[in-house]
């Protein structure tokens, strides 16, 4: 059985057993605290440029099926696990974990202290790291090259091509355009399910497609630091000038927050998983939210006059969404369309309609 | 919401005794319950019936009634004491029937009591089969086709429309009690005619069998401001049909992908929101395992046992946030107790994975039918964290304390093939292994199994991986680091690799685990008080030490007939009397139910098996200064001689002072230095040596292993074919310790607990023992302070008890066990330990007997202490123990009592008159007491002359008297109008009719022999138990009730004690 590594940024090197795809590659070094869900994380396009690492030991269990796929493909500059199922049961499954990480050639290691490699990422903060297979040594250049790594460009790696229709479900009720900065297939879902037509559109889609053409503007979620995103920012500014319905997710909730003159900023280790407490300032409610961020916006920046925080983190406080004062338009750090997680915050998907449905009696 | 301003003074409802089903889960509950409530300076008034538990110490509520669960009781005590509110969820079944009948009559509303954490709604709309399911259609959530009936032709009539095979279930019962599967039509009238009789409103749940579905739980939590949370999900191993606390449980569900994990998570937060629970719930799911199809199976509106196990899998304290929220906060203002850092609104996540196993009494009941179904049978279980399924389950079983280490079952391997076949069919506590043996045999396939069992082929794909490794390890050349490393994480002890290996040499690559945390965030958060299990990884987590003393303590175990709560009250006890002597603590124990397995016991808890093994992992991280043993039962006593070798010198009594004790040769050599008697005996260790021994004796006599504690494999056998039959069920397992056989002495059992110093003793009290000897102590009525012995004696069994501490060096506890006879007291066993009766003896005598006994080990003095030594002064308060039985889940179980010990907890009656202590013992029980109706008398020839006696007592209080025909003759000769009646051999109607007919209300059977279920005075007994007739198989035992019913006391006129004041 060929062998494994992880050389992180700081010297340290993990050996374990190499699965999925044999090769070398670069990434930051995160990890991923749910325990289900290696499916949707693989192919949630936000993972753009990273290792990830799962905190749960026995992963693969119930293997890789055809319908819970968050995007076309995997995004995961490699993949880390404890242990990998060798023999997955689910009535669903179609592939092993190993099988997919192979056709989709990302990097896989098992067998690693995987708790051991938590601790380090949560008391040094995230970190670069190169995992390679036994025969794929790095370099000199490459080990350079890993410490020196930034995720870059990572919206325009992720983003469509072409806008997609999706149809509504059932009678349509509006039309959404769906900004794709690496959109997972779920957010489209749960608008359709709600009688939506949504139009995916490439991330550079200039404003003046959208206004006036759609009942509603939705912002995805993405991979990458949000303040490299100058032009989209300024885009946003722009669609921000009309009455369009907004609502934002995740990178979407922090290139909105940057069109605002709010400033944005990078945790030391991110919240990735699937129990993250949010509360809701207004109604004084707690919601486990399904997270995976690790840049952040600065509450302080938030200008009141502008926008309100509303939601906020349980566990280290920071900002989990924003409302605007005067606008439909209303964004959150965490993904109300889960995928994987828990669903008690699909509700803001129906008060997205809501606002639609108001601005829409306004404009009659 | 901060704490309500309208809450003073909270009234907590225990469980009462342990029964199968109901078990020290909520001990833990209800002592985490009780400390968080007085955390926020509420008065707390406890009532609980179980004197064994930790949270009816005195230090634990301000007030503390050891009085009868029932509303007669409770209702008393609310009057004497007035609380504000109660709080009814933490003391399972039990605590919430009671709060439920106390509700429903009006009387907490006129006495201005408020229900906390629950309302009557909710727990109707949970627990009432018609409204739950009614609710559930409400909402939307999917349940199992069935109906509410109330007769067995309502049931036989739906069964029609739905189609065999159906599950009854009764309703208002813990444990599935009285509930099973039915295939034939005969099985659903003898099923549906149980159920009804259990059910507390005689109402049974006709349900469609989904069995092979896979079983899955949530274990939830909500505050009133409708925060909801998952604390952890659990699935199953064997899938649904076999009842969960029979089940081996694996957290998190492995099998479930997240789409199938959120939709039952969803489910259950959409219900724990509708029926409006403010606190822990649990609901149970059947998943059908080809779709996204599911059942909700059932609502626990409370914490639960299996809340227990979530709370330990995860480190959430969920019993100590329910009685926050009961009293006001909300999830997002309560602290996470063991990060410190984050609040108790979040979710946790887990990095390992968790494998519960339950402990059954199969080994010590068996002729009691083993098969598993919806009726739970385990009286206890382990809980075993690792990082691989199968490490944590090989954990588990070797820490199961069944006599193995691994997957193989020595019993099971000498069977054929055919054999084999048979028990991979059948649902019972041996089918896993057998499992595993086929398997090793390769004489069925994987999928095979599969179609059979329905058990999820990604566990037995795990199965299949430890087989293979103990296939590996047996062809190896030699035992290379890789090979090892790989078997340990499978789990597989030292011993294990190196038998397997045929002899192979380890000493080369052997090494020690490193131990990780459980911090409920997946390391996401530092912990401030984790807690610790053993992987073979890298890095270890265990925090440097403190500077201070370090003492381990080990723990007790699973919960098994003979090994109860109490051994783990008196560990936790221990871990108190170390801390204030300024020490730091480490335990280990891996009993998810307990207070010692709390995550703030003790500084460091160890979740590990205890096996000698595990242990020195521990020892060698930890590095304790000393190692105390003589409070975890037999379960730490076995480890005492390892401790000594790996260096760490044990507090207390030496091990060679246990050893001492529990050898005859070694044992006999003491007595005779202190010219103490004791009844004639002989060491034996075959079948033919029993057999002479037994003759030279004469019969009876007593035929035991030894280094067991329980009385377990004890009998008296009064022919030689007894001694043989218990001598092969002895011997089925191999035999490593010699067996005993004694000469059987018929007189008064008294036992005494006493702290040595060294120097002096101190004897909190003499008990005496209702029932004569013959009754193993555990399962005896037993009387402080004793009534029925001389001063005489009382010198004596003073000076014998000083004699024997001293001689076996006892430093701390001793348990002594005597028989006076004949005028003369002899010794019968001596154990230099902790016993069965230290918490109760500790509570009613308020001598402090753990803490005293921990002091001496550290060299004080019991003369400084200030309790006096000798024997303590009398109390003016009696305290009647009497043992309750979990019979009705047993079937097939002899309910004769006899020197094995059969009860799974007890009672204890508290009063200044002995009759009222007697009354409320025998209440507490769960006796009725029916001052007239009809009561069956069969007994064996040796007590005939006795039964008249009994007969007489019971037709004076006017009972009508029914016989089978020798003892009818007996007593109608002397004057006790009897009614005969035919024998079980004789045809119908006969007595089994008599006892079917509900006329009976009290039946005394005693037979010469017992055991064997085809037995016909077996066959009286157990259609007696299954009627729910009170059985008495004991002369003294109905005379003790006898003395009840004569009275014209009635609970409503007792005092209820307050065991603070006394």
């Amino acid at each position: 059985m060929k062998k494994a590594y992880l050389l992180l940024a700081d010297g340290t090197l993990f050996e374990g057993k190499a699965v999925g795809y044999e090769g070398q590659s670069i990434g930051e070094v995160v990890f991923n605290t749910g325990m289900a869900g290696y499916q949707e994380v693989l192919t949630d396009p936000s993972y753009y440029g990273q290792v990830v690492t799962m905190t749960y030991p026995l992963i693969g269990n119930y293997g890789i099926n055809f319908d819970d796929y968050e995007s076309r493909k995997s995004w995961v500059s490699g993949f880390i696990m404890r242990e990998i199922a060798e023999y997955p049961s689910n009535w669903r499954c179609r592939l092993t974990l190993d099988e997919y990480l192979k056709e989709q050639k990302v990097v896989g290691l098992a067998g690693i202290d995987t708790r051991a490699l938590t601790r380090k990422l949560r008391n040094a903060g995230v970190m670069n790291g190169v995992i390679y297979t036994e025969g794929f040594e790095p370099d000199e250049q490459t080990i350079a090259e890993m410490k020196a790594y930034v995720v870059k460009d990572a919206v325009k790696a992720v983003t469509c091509e072409e806008s997609r229709v999706y149809p509504a479900e059932g009678e349509q009720k509006y039309r959404i355009a769906l900004y794709d900065y690496g959109v997972k297939y779920n957010i489209e879902r749960e608008l359709q399910k709600r009688g939506c037509e949504v139009v995916t559109i490439p991330a550079l889609t200039p404003p003046e497609d959208v206004i006036g053409k759609f009942d509603g503007v939705m912002l995805s979620n993405g991979p990458g630091d949000p303040a490299e995103n100058v032009e989209i920012v300024e885009n946003l500014k722009k669609l921000l000038k009309s009455n369009i319905p907004i609502f934002g997710i995740c990178l979407g909730h922090q290139l909105l927050s940057l069109a605002i003159g709010a400033k944005t900023t990078k945790l030391k280790y991110g919240h990735r998983g699937v129990n993250h407490p949010v509360k809701d300032l207004d109604v004084d409610r707690t919601y486990i939210t399904s997270q995976n961020h690790g840049y952040a916006v600065v509450g302080e920046s938030v200008d009141p006059s502008i926008a309100r925080v509303r939601y906020v983190n349980l566990n280290d406080g920071t900002v989990e969404g924003v409302e605007h004062v005067n606008r439909p338009v209303f964004t959150v750090q965490y993904h109300p369309e889960v995928c994987p997680g828990p669903m008690d915050t699909s509700y803001l998907f129906d008060k997205f309609m809501d606002n639609i449905a108001k601005a829409k009696g306004g404009a009659q | 919401m901060p704490l309500r301003k309208d809450i003073h003074k909270v009234m907590v409802l225990g469980s009462g005794p342990i029964v199968i089903g109901q078990a020290a889960e909520f001990d833990y509950a209800g002592t985490q319950a009780c400390r968080a409530l007085r955390e926020e300076g509420l008065e707390v008034v406890l009532v609980n019936s179980n004197p064994a538990t930790i949270m009816t110490d005195k230090a634990m509520a301000d007030k503390v009634y050891i009085e009868p669960l029932t509303v007669e009781a409770v209702q008393e005590i609310i009057k004497k004491e007035r609380p504000d509110s109660l709080l009814p969820n933490l003391g399972g079944q039990t605590g919430l029937n009671l709060a439920m009948e106390l509700c429903e009559s009006g009387f907490l509303d006129k006495m201005g009591v408020k229900l906390l954490g629950a309302n009557p709604e909710t727990i109707a709309k949970a627990e009432d089969r018609q409204l739950f399911k009614d609710t559930m259609e409400k909402i939307g959530e999917p349940c199992i086709a069935s109906k509410v009936v109330h007769s067995v032709e309502d049931a036989v009539e739906f069964t029609r429309e739905i189609g065999l095979p159906v599950i009854i279930r009764p309703a208002y019962t813990l444990g599935g009690t009285g509930g099973g599967i039915a295939y034939t039509w005969d099985q659903l009238r003898e099923i549906a005619a149980t159920g009804i009789m259990y059910s507390r409103v005689d109402e049974i749940l006709v349900e469609k069998c989904i069995a092979g579905w896979k079983e899955i739980e949530y274990e939830v939590m909500r505050d009133a401001k409708g925060n909801a949370i998952t604390i952890c999900n659990m699935e199953n191993v064997d899938p649904v049909g076999v009842h969960t606390g029979d089940s081996v449980v694996v957290a998190p569900s492995q099998t479930l992908c997240d789409k199938e994990y959120q939709m039952l998570r969803t489910s259950a937060l959409n219900i724990i929101t509708e029926l409006g629970i403010e606190g822990g719930c649990n609901v149970q799911y059947a998943l059908n395992p080809e779709s996204f199809e599911y059942a909700v199976i059932e609502v626990n509106p409370r914490v639960s046992r299996s809340s227990a196990l979530a709370s330990k899998a995860t480190g959430y304290p969920i019993a100590k946030v329910t009685a926050k929220i009961a009293v006001g906060y909300g999830l997002d203002e309560i602290e996470n107790a063991v990060t410190k850092k984050t609040k108790a609104c979040f979710e946790p996540t887990i990095d390992y994975c968790v494998v519960k196993f339950p402990r059954w009494p199969f080994d010590k009941f068996v002729y009691a039918d083993n098969t598993l179904g919806t009726q739970m049978k385990a009286t206890g279980e382990v809980m075993a964290i690792d990082n691989s399924f199968e490490g944590a389950l090989m954990k588990a079983v070797r820490g199961c304390e069944i006599k193995l280490d691994s997957m193989i079952a020595p019993r099971i391997q000498q069977q054929s093939d055919a054999e084999i076949r048979k028990g991979v069919a059948r649902t019972d506590d041996q089918r896993l292994f057998h499992i595993c043996e086929a398997l090793r045999r390769g004489i069925m396939t994987i999928e095979e199994i599969h179609e059979i069992t329905t058990m999820d082929t990604f566990f037995l794909h795990k199965f299949q991986n430890i087989i293979d490794m103990e296939k590996e390890l047996a062809s190896a050349e030699t035992i290379d680091k890789d090979l090892y490393i790989r078997a340990k994480k499978m789990g597989f002890l030292d011993k294990t690799i190196v038998e397997l290996s045929g002899g192979k040499d380890i000493s080369g690559v052997k090494r020690l685990p490193v131990y990780k945390m459980v911090d409920t965030c997946a390391a996401e958060f530092e912990a401030e008080t984790p807690y610790y299990y053993s992987t073979y990884d890298e890095e270890t987590e265990v925090k440097p030490a403190s500077g201070k003393k370090k003492v381990l303590v080990l723990g007790s175990g699973p919960i098994r007939i003979g090994q109860g709560i109490e051994f783990d009250y008196c560990s936790v006890h221990a871990v108190w009397a170390l801390q204030k002597l300024g020490c730091e603590t480490v335990i280990i124990n891996n009993n998810p139910e307990t207070v010692s397995t709390d995550f703030d016991t003790a500084d460091r808890l160890y979740f590990e098996p205890l096996t000698p093994e595990d242990v020195t992992g521990v020892v060698n991280a930890e590095k304790p200064d000393f190692a105390i043993v003589q409070f975890g039962g037999q379960t730490a006593i076995n480890l005492a001689a390892h401790i000594e070798k790996l260096g760490i010198p044990i507090l207390g009594t030496p091990a060679w002072s246990i050893d001492a004790a529990e050898d005859r040769e070694k044992f006999d050599v003491i007595l005779e230095k202190c010219g103490i008697p004791r009844p004639a005996g002989h060491t034996v260790m075959t079948e033919e040596e029993a057999v002479k021994a037994a003759d030279e004796l004469g019969y009876p006599v007593l035929v035991r292993p030894s280094y067991v504690l329980g009385g377990q494999g004890m009998e008296i056998a009064h022919k030689e074919e007894d001694v043989r039959e218990f001598m092969k069920v002895i011997t089925r397992n191999k035999v490593e310790n010699p067996v005993l056989v004694d000469k059987y002495m018929m007189g008064r059992e008294i036992e005494v607990d006493a702290i040595c110093d060294g120097d002096d003793i101190l004897i909190p009290g003499i008990m005496e023992h209702f029932e004569r000897a013959g009754v193993h102590s555990g399962d005896s009525i037993s009387i402080y302070p004793s009534i029925n012995i001389e001063q005489k004696h009382k010198d004596t069994i003073i000076r014998y008890t000083e004699a024997l501490a001293k001689n076996l060096a006892v430093l701390g506890l001793v348990n002594i066990q005597f028989v006076l006879y004949n005028d003369q007291v002899y010794v019968i066993e001596v154990n230099p330990r902790s016993s069965r009766t230290v918490p109760y003896i500790s509570k009613v005598t308020g001598v402090p007997m753990v803490d005293l006994a921990t002091r001496c080990m550290f060299g004080e003095k019991l003369r400084d202490m200030g309790c006096g030594t000798g024997l303590h002064p009398e109390s003016d308060h009696y305290a009647v123990k009497v043992p309750v039985f979990s019979f009705q889940k047993l079937r097939d179980l002899d309910t004769q009592l006899g020197p094995e010990m059969k009860s799974t907890g007890e009672v204890l009656g508290v009063s200044t008159s002995f009759r009222e202590a007697l009354l409320k013992g025998l209440i507490g029980a769960g006796f009725q007491m029916k001052k007239k109706g009809a009561v069956l008398i069969s007994v064996r020839d040796s007590d005939k002359q006795e039964a008249i006696r009994i007969g007489e007592r019971f037709e004076a209080l006017g009972f009508d008297i029914y016989a089978t025909s020798g003892t009818a003759n007996v007593l109608n000769r002397h004057m006790v109008a009897t009614n005969a009646i035919r024998n079980v051999d004789e045809p119908s109607p006969n007595i089994i009719d008599l006892i079917e007919s509900d006329k009976i209300d009290y039946v005394v059977a005693t037979s010469v022999k017992g055991r064997h279920p085809e037995l016909g005075s077996v066959h009286i007994r157990r259609t007696a138990v299954e009627h729910a007739i009170p059985c008495l198989t004991s002369i003294d035992t109905a005379s003790a009730l006898l003395r009840c019913l004569e009275g014209d006391i009635k609970i409503e006129n007792c005092e209820m004690v307050d065991i603070n004041t006394i």
